[in-house]
């Protein structure tokens, strides 16, 4: 029992990570229809930024000494990592995507995946291939309840992923950004007919799910100790999956798929065999198709000719 | 209809055909060390070394660690006036850690670069995939850190200077029953790693002819980087170490996930530790541990200190154990050329297969009749944060 | 008369294909050879993808996982059924080029069998479906690999000789197999079945309204490009002397996706062309080392924003293309721009 509820816990934590990547997908895609493959770069770079404002900020002193860093500086390091990410993000779709928007559908895909092959390399070039230990941005307070144990870091992960999805379904709901991403999502032309400036919106939304996939790189390095520049490719994989699975341009169903495939890798690594960690999101997302095919909270959109 | 089926096949025919002649007809076209087709066994110039790794990639780190140490040899040597005053050249080739690049990079050191010896990979399959093509081509091979039985049983051209999983594997297992007196041990495998795998299997099997009990077996793949699953299993299992034969990488966030659950026994591993980042990536978790390794740096030889000196003056950085065993592979090599009368491929394998009693970084290296390397292992406990020399296992 | 013909001119290739393998073994460097043996099966790949992801518009991710079921199955029917089947008939009764022909024919059997078994759920669907399903079965393939020990698990199948699996894989029986795969194809693109698999890409519903049963079509050239992917596995595990799981990761079906859009999605040409441009160029930029990968993507991204529907669009190469004056009828060459 006690090994159910850590293995849950550990689940949820690695699931809501999974989440935050996903909603830029699932973003990227009710927009344009395109599959952000440079969206799992977009994170690993927010990762690096992270870890770099980190040790701009003198996280090493702080290790060395034994001191914590201050909780405004960790706000600081969240921010900027999600301010770079964001950034990057909309550069890439301005000279990747923006050119080719009345391309054939197919000709935006070879430039993502061109892209993310470019940043994975240049990452591997300036950062070195090396595995780099992620700084302890927030010191380790380990908490143990009847032979569960919880840190302080896997708490922090889950809020810091509520409150970023909360504050993501708000801007969706409530503002006129939001009300333009989702007039996008269900006809692109109909909406810049309705006077709706598309490319802005849509590099707002490239804006906002890169700089989640950052806050989610920042909360990865955290639970997982360490980073690379090919970090990117399985768990950008896995996310992606978990659009789908949650409905793919959906963005309350990318929250939960996230946190589904997240739970289910950990319990089958936990009871089955860790060979098949993978392999079950990948089962999980054939299930999901077979039966359901529009994603667990996608909606079926009736075809017309 | 017929016709456009013609033209399409006789397009393609002449395409490959004009293609293949620009770029490469045999005896001479791109060779620019004159004739000497395949063979690289000119007798004047530079003496030409290839090395194939894997410059970029998921194991990047690994190809560039051992690159940097082959590359301090190959000058090293030069400043010492070469080969029988030849000058030592090096063409390093990428293999991208895809086996198929590895083919491909070590057909081209043949044919393009017409290399005498060639020096590569860490990882096992790529040194499979390579040593195949090296030995069809009659050109001798030294592969640095490759530790599966199987790279060497390609041919008679293909060696390793470093010992092999069977030994490793026991190595530790005699080291926790003997030394540390251990009864119940927990292993967790690398399941994409032939390395970490046969490293395992050879642990239970010794562990367990010792009277030991394996009570766990956890495994992950390389990249993962979510370890909880597999030790909150292993937490009551009552296992008294945890024998992890995989990179540090994974080590270290291994040590640190196990250290989060709260589970105090030791660590054991293998070579594939042996790297400074270890220590930034597990920290204080590791203290306690144990891994076997090639060379201890505190208990170093003379010239395994002249070493890390040189290497720390040239990157500014500490070498790893694929860099030191990088730098043996290349020493060895040069060692073979020095005992030939005249270089050549054939001549550069006879002197490899004679190699006795070598003084390398990583130990005395004797090759033995299988073109492995018989040397012995140390095993180094985490102490304060760096790896101390604990004891020598002979073979 | 005809088929009289035709034996002729098939006649006339395989000569001309004999002779060219001839002349690369025995004057060009093995690099050479070796690079455009992995160009004829990235043709293989690229033009067997294009009738699924090109003519009929349905998007496949994850061919990489039916190279690999033809390269296994080729591999372990060549090492460990041929021989039994030897034992029985006498050793030497079974020339290599037959075993191997047949290992080659097994594994695009069970590559097309996998075909049927994926598409006809996936397919049934409209959309991007089958791009999802198809790269979830690709993953899984290369995992159930990597755990499956009769097969060699994460290390790899190479037979029980130390040197790997017979080299069977040459210049001839390469470009024997492109010729093969490119005729077919041209063939069903070109056929009624191939009007109605272009109907289904430029509008399923509508080539549903108009009685095309879109399902069966959709299956038959999913079943048809996984075949092709597993004779190029087959072709591939010989060339290599050894095959792992690894060998077709995710990034392998991401190379020939990249192969047919450089190309010019839609054309089989294009996908020839695409083919041996992924083949050559990373090859062709060792000497940048460390940086080549960095400037392959770079190239990438510009070639597709230069030319957003690939170097040749939809159109053809052919004959009457070059030489107007001929007259020939194009079958297609005209229809390539949408109205």
């Amino acid at each position: 029992m006690t090994e159910l509820v850590q293995q849950l816990i550990n689940g949820l934590s690695l699931g809501s990570i999974y989440a935050l990547i996903a909603l830029g997908y699932t973003m990227v895609y009710g927009v344009l229809k395109l599959i952000n493959f440079a969206h799992s770069e977009v994170f690993m770079m927010g990762s690096y930024f992270g870890f770099f404002t980190a040790v701009g900020l003198g996280i090493e002193h702080y290790e060395s000494i034994g001191q914590t860093f201050p909780l405004y500086y960790a706000f600081v390091v969240l921010i900027a990592a999600m301010a770079g990410a964001a950034l990057l993000g909309v550069t890439i779709e301005l000279l990747a995507y923006r050119p080719l928007r009345n391309a054939p559908r197919l000709a935006p895909l070879i430039t993502a995946i061109g892209v993310s092959l470019f940043l994975q390399n240049l990452a591997t070039l300036i950062f070195t291939p090396n595995p780099r230990r992620y700084p302890a941005i927030i010191r380790e307070v380990r908490y143990e309840l009847g032979g569960v144990v919880v840190t302080n870091i896997k708490i922090a992960i889950l809020v810091v992923a509520i409150a970023l999805m909360a504050g993501l379904h708000l801007l969706v709901q409530k503002t006129w950004t939001g009300k333009a991403m989702r007039a996008l999502s269900v006809n692109l032309d109909a909406a810049r007919l309705m006077g709706v400036n598309t490319n802005r919106v849509i590099s707002s939304t490239f804006a906002i799910g890169s700089a989640l996939a950052a806050a989610g790189g920042i909360l990865f390095g955290l639970d997982q100790l360490t980073i690379k520049p090919t970090m990117g490719v399985l768990t950008g994989l896995k996310a992606f999956v978990a659009a789908v699975l949650g409905g793919i341009g959906n963005i309350p169903g990318a929250a939960v798929g996230g946190l589904l495939i997240g739970v289910a890798e950990q319990l089958t690594a936990g009871y089955l065999s860790p060979d098949y960690r993978d392999a079950i999101t990948f089962v999980i997302l054939i299930g999901i198709l077979l039966f359901k095919p529009e994603g667990l909270l996608g909606v079926v959109r009736p075809e017309k000719v | 209809m017929r016709r456009k089926t013609v033209v399409v096949a006789a397009a393609i025919v002449s395409l490959v055909a004009s293609l293949a002649f620009t770029f490469g007809c045999k005896n001479g076209g791109g060779s620019q060390n004159g004739p000497g087709g395949s063979g690289g066994g000119n007798q004047t110039g530079e003496i030409v070394i290839g090395h194939y790794a894997s410059m970029t990639g998921d194991t990047a780190h690994f190809g560039q660690d051992t690159d940097k140490a082959v590359r301090l040899a190959v000058e090293e040597v030069n400043a010492q006036g070469g080969i029988k005053g030849r000058r030592v050249k090096l063409v390093t080739l990428d293999t991208r850690g895809d086996a198929t690049e590895a083919a491909n990079a070590v057909t081209r050191l043949i044919d393009v670069e017409h290399v005498s010896a060639i020096i590569g990979e860490v990882a096992s399959t790529l040194s499979l995939a390579g040593g195949r093509v090296a030995q069809r081509r009659g050109i001798p091979m030294v592969s640095p850190s490759s530790t599966n039985p199987a790279v060497t049983a390609i041919g008679n051209n293909v060696f390793r200077v470093c010992f092999i999983d069977p030994f490793q594997g026991t190595v530790m297992a005699k080291f926790a029953r003997e030394n540390l007196r251990l009864t119940k041990v927990a292993i967790i495998k690398d399941v994409r790693s032939d390395y970490s795998i046969g490293l395992a299997e050879n642990f239970r099997r010794a562990f367990t002819q010792r009277g030991g009990q394996v009570v766990a077996e956890q495994s992950y793949s390389a990249g993962d980087t979510d370890f909880s699953a597999q030790l909150t299993a292993i937490r009551d299992s009552g296992a008294e170490a945890i024998f992890v034969p995989g990179y540090y990488g994974e080590v270290g966030a291994i040590a640190v996930t196990k250290q989060r659950l709260g589970i105090n026994v030791p660590l054991l591993g293998g070579d594939g530790w042996d790297a400074p980042d270890l220590f930034r990536i597990g920290g204080a978790a590791l203290e306690g541990s144990f891994y076997s390794n090639h060379f201890a740096p505190d208990a170093a030889s003379d010239r395994a200190r002249r070493f890390i000196s040189a290497f720390q003056r040239r990157f500014g950085s500490e070498p790893t154990g694929l860099g030191a065993l990088g730098y043996d592979a290349a020493m060895v090599l040069f060692e073979a050329m020095r005992r030939a009368q005249s270089v050549t491929p054939a001549t550069i394998r006879e002197g490899l297969t004679a190699t006795r009693n070598f003084e390398g970084v990583t130990g005395r290296i004797t090759i033995n009749a299988q073109r492995d390397a018989d040397k012995s292992a140390v095993v180094l406990r985490i102490r304060g944060g760096r790896a101390v020399y604990e004891t020598t296992v002979q073979p | 008369m005809k088929w009289l013909l035709r034996a002729a001119v098939a006649a006339a290739i395989v000569g001309a294909l004999w002779g060219l393998s001839y002349v690369l073994h025995e004057h060009v460097i093995e690099y050479v050879v070796r690079i455009a043996m992995l160009c004829g099966m990235n043709i293989i790949l690229a033009v067997g993808l294009n009738l699924i992801n090109g003519t009929t518009g349905q998007f496949s991710i994850g061919h990489a996982g039916f190279m690999a079921v033809g390269a296994y199955t080729t591999a372990y029917v060549c090492t460990q059924l041929a021989p039994e089947v030897a034992g029985v008939l006498g050793t030497g009764f079974l020339p290599d080029a037959v075993v191997f022909n047949v290992g080659l024919i097994a594994g695009a059997a069970l590559a097309a069998a996998t075909g049927v078994v994926v598409g006809v759920p996936s397919l049934r669907l409209k959309g991007d479906y089958l791009a999802i399903v198809t790269l979830g079965f690709g993953e899984i393939i290369r995992l159930l690999l990597t755990n499956a020990e009769f097969l060699g698990g994460a290390t790899g199948f190479s037979g029980d000789n130390p040197t790997g699996l017979s080299p069977y894989t040459n210049v001839f029986w390469v470009f024997l197999w492109v010729v093969i795969v490119i005729v077919v194809i041209r063939n069903v693109t070109f056929s009624q079945t191939g009007r109605s698999l272009e109907a289904i890409s430029e509008d399923e519903i509508a080539a549903e309204a108009m009685g095309t049963p879109t399902t069966r079509l959709k299956v038959v050239a999913f079943t048809l490009s996984a075949a092709a992917a597993g004779i190029a596995g087959g072709l591939f595990a010989h060339l290599q002397g050894s095959v792992r799981p690894d060998d077709f990761k995710f990034d392998r079906s991401i190379d020939m996706i990249v192969m047919i859009i450089v190309g010019g999605l839609g054309s089989i040409t294009g996908a020839v062309i695409g083919g041996i441009f992924v083949g050559v160029t990373l090859e062709l930029m060792r000497d940048l080392s460390e940086y080549r990968l960095v400037l392959y993507s770079l190239l990438l991204v510009i070639i597709m924003l230069v030319r957003p529907q690939g170097v040749l669009g939809k159109r053809e190469l052919s004959f009457s293309r070059l030489f107007p004056k001929k007259a020939a009828k194009p079958a297609r060459a005209a229809g390539d721009e949408k109205p």
